[in-house]
């Protein structure tokens, strides 16, 4: 297999789900891919279909309500959404685990933290015995830093802190090694110092499996500090992707550029934030063409954003813009900082 | 002696920019923790222990701190909502920590709260003009000032009239609490307690009404009583800033200071926790990842509370409590034995 092979890929994907208002358009014709040992952050607001996109991976929406609506989703050879729930459950925690934004409702309540773990390792592999599993268990729990592992072991979920729960969901989803881990705002639930911690040993359980990971958040902070390659969607759709240094520094799409503006900063203090006027768009009678275009400052009064769904444009390299005038974003990074008298163009490589 | 009058007289007062509004003097709020058949009390929450502030009119004080510090029942106990064990509450030089629900009446007028939860801080069976003009109403001023008020009031934080008759359900987050800025609006207050006020909101969202706030504050002189865990929302809004931790204020100072030489390691280690926009940030920043968790506030650990996470903990530190008092003589003390100017490097440029 050659290096540039992508792990895992989604291609054209598409999920709705029915309600009383209407057919709600959760995501629509997604694509991306995950290199080995590379982490890809989504990054969108709520209702932009990041946490969607990736549970329907595994097949975790519900059905009814939810539905596939069309799209394939590569994986060794193998289209996941054709699985039968059967064989995806055989390829869930052994060669895609995830981890959630709620450890407390992850967890079983009434069994301890050990077990858990060493479960997860002996149903996808009938050879484990007892001893064997619980010694693995409490090397996973040391690994994650829970202090004294073999007390914890034989502990309670109730009995962890938000943060150590977390840690224990992640000694289980590596505790098979799997290429892929995928992680649903693992720290949004918690402190900040707790978070740090979280996340260095996110970090290092990535670096001991060998995984790529698949880092869904809201924070661009986190995606700035973990992600190689990023992804944002918006409405349900990606709006834009590419290298995380460069979609940070020379962003091309205008939510994207909005939304990193509008930010406060800890290391300045500016008058007043430029904000992207208006609202998230509904999902149920989504804006036509480009679901941005009522809030987009680059719209100009023009017709082509109201008519047409932009496609992804290629900018450069691996970078790819939805917008119909990526032409003009430096005018408009221009434009934006004259007025709040911040310099926001901040990379010119 | 506190009579009606006397707190009518408080709310009538109108202060100039720079008087005190609020002083908080050694405030603790604690809980009684009760078990058994006869619910005999068996410990305390120490919620707050001992916190010092005061708030000038026009200005904000951020308070910042992580779950657990008691951030919230600080403005739930200066709101007396909840009543304070010890210590005292003075707004506009009027001691209001023993006043009763009837003598408090007035002193509301002037002081506000808006909550973290737009979703459930407003009646949903209630219109929005009625939320909105609910506070003229309990107050008496419906009558003179009734519907033209809430259509102003509705202006004034960026909604439109028609939005009076229709009810919070219809409304996004972001709305909702543009709705909740305007009651609190609605009595012409001169101090608002924001309790965690944009932290349901996306980001987006989030910048329109940081932005609101910070209009709303210049065109009525407001003072905020600001009280978030997000750092850099807390740093963008306010002109001091306190950190808390445990029940008790670590440090605090002019919000520059603060950021840019933070003295106590808990401040230290909180701002370099936060991950920052900036992929060029990765690997320059030098982070304090802290140990452990925080302890339980019921059973605090004796002398300096930080110690049992702290890297620079000694024998001192757990025989006695370190006092909040200015260091370095730079007007911005924190509460730490062994503070150090320490220049945060929390910007890439910094780190360079």
């Amino acid at each position: 297999m050659s290096v540039t092979e992508p792990l895992l890929e989604v291609d054209g994907l598409s999920v709705e789900f029915d309600t009383p208002e209407g057919v709600v358009k959760a995501v629509r014709d997604v694509s991306w891919n995950l290199m080995p040992g590379e982490t890809l952050g989504i990054v969108g607001e709520s209702g932009s279909g990041k946490s969607v996109s990736v549970m329907s991976l595994m097949k975790l929406i519900p059905t009814p309500p939810g539905r596939i609506a069309a799209g394939e989703v590569r994986f060794r050879d193998r289209d996941l959404l054709k699985l039968s729930r059967f064989q995806l459950r055989r390829l869930r925690g052994k060669d895609i685990s995830m981890v959630f934004q709620d450890p407390m409702s992850s967890l079983n309540p009434v069994q301890t933290v050990g077990r858990q773990i060493a479960e997860a390792m002996s149903v996808h592999d009938a050879k484990l015995n007892d001893r064997d599993a619980r010694k693995r268990a409490i090397e996973l729990l040391e690994v994650v830093g829970v202090p004294q592992p073999d007390v914890r072991f034989k502990q309670y979920p109730h009995q962890f802190s938000g943060g150590m729960r977390q840690r224990a969901m992640i000694a289980m989803a590596i505790a098979n090694q799997p290429p892929v881990l995928i992680a649903d705002e693992p720290t949004t639930a918690l402190d900040v110092t707790i978070q740090a911690q979280v996340m260095e040993v996110l970090k290092d359980a990535q670096k001991e499996a060998g995984a790529a990971m698949v880092l869904i958040t809201h924070d661009l902070g986190l995606i700035a500090e973990m992600a190689d390659r990023v992804v944002v969607m918006y409405g349900g759709r990606v709006v834009e992707v590419g290298d995380v240094r460069t979609v940070f520094h020379q962003p091309r799409h205008p939510y994207t550029f909005g939304l990193m503006a509008s930010l406060p900063r800890l290391d300045t203090q500016t008058e007043s934030l430029p904000t992207i006027p208006g609202q998230p768009p509904s999902l149920i009678t989504p804006p036509s063409g480009c679901a941005f275009h009522p809030r987009c400052r680059l719209k100009r009064d023009r017709a082509d954003c109201e008519e047409h769904v932009p496609p992804l444009h290629k900018v450069s390299g691996e970078h790819f813009s939805a917008c119909h005038h990526i032409d003009e974003m430096e005018q408009l990074i221009a434009e934006v900082s004259a007025e709040v008298g911040t310099d926001l163009t901040r990379g010119d490589t | 002696m506190n009579g009606v009058g006397t707190a009518e007289a408080v709310a009538n007062a109108r202060l100039q920019r720079g008087d005190e509004i609020l002083r908080v003097e050694d405030l603790k709020t604690h809980f009684p923790i009760r078990s058994g058949l006869l619910r005999r009390q068996v410990g305390t929450v120490q919620a707050v222990d001992g916190v010092s502030f005061s708030l000038a009119a026009g200005e904000t004080l951020g308070l910042v701190g992580e779950s657990g510090c008691g951030k919230s029942t600080i403005a739930r106990t200066v709101m007396r909502l909840t009543d304070p064990t010890d210590g005292r509450i003075i707004f506009k030089g009027e001691d209001i920590t023993g006043y009763s629900r009837a003598e408090m009446r007035p002193v509301r007028q002037q002081m506000q709260i808006i909550f973290q939860d737009p979703y459930s801080s407003l009646n949903p069976r209630m219109s929005v003009e009625d939320i909105v003009g609910e506070p003229l109403r309990v107050h008496g001023m419906w009558r003179e000032q009734g519907h033209a008020r809430v259509a102003e009031l509705l202006d004034i934080v960026g909604l439109s009239p028609e939005h009076g008759k229709r009810y919070p359900h219809e409304f996004s987050g972001g709305q909702r609490q543009r709705i909740g800025v305007a009651r609190a609006l609605a009595l012409n207050p001169q101090l608002i307690i924001l309790d965690e006020p944009v932290s349901a909101l996306d980001v987006s969202i989030q910048a329109q009404i940081v932005n609101l706030l910070k209009r709303l504050q210049d065109e009525f002189d407001l003072a905020y009583l600001f009280i978030a865990h997000d750092l850099s929302v807390v740093r963008h809004i306010s002109d001091r800033v306190a950190v808390m931790y445990l029940g008790k204020i670590a440090e605090t100072g002019d919000h520059h200071d603060t950021y840019e030489s933070p003295t106590h390691p808990y401040t230290q280690a909180l701002l370099s926790a936060v991950p920052l926009p900036d992929p060029d940030a990765r690997g320059l920043r030098q982070r304090i990842v802290l140990e452990g968790d925080v302890p339980s506030p019921s059973n605090p650990p004796s002398g300096c509370r930080f110690r049992t996470r702290c890297w620079k903990a000694e024998d001192l530190c757990a025989r006695e409590e370190p006092e909040l008092i200015d260091r370095f003589g730079h007007g911005h003390p924190s509460a730490c034995h062994f503070a150090e100017e320490q220049p945060q490097s929390i910007g890439a440029d910094g780190a360079r």
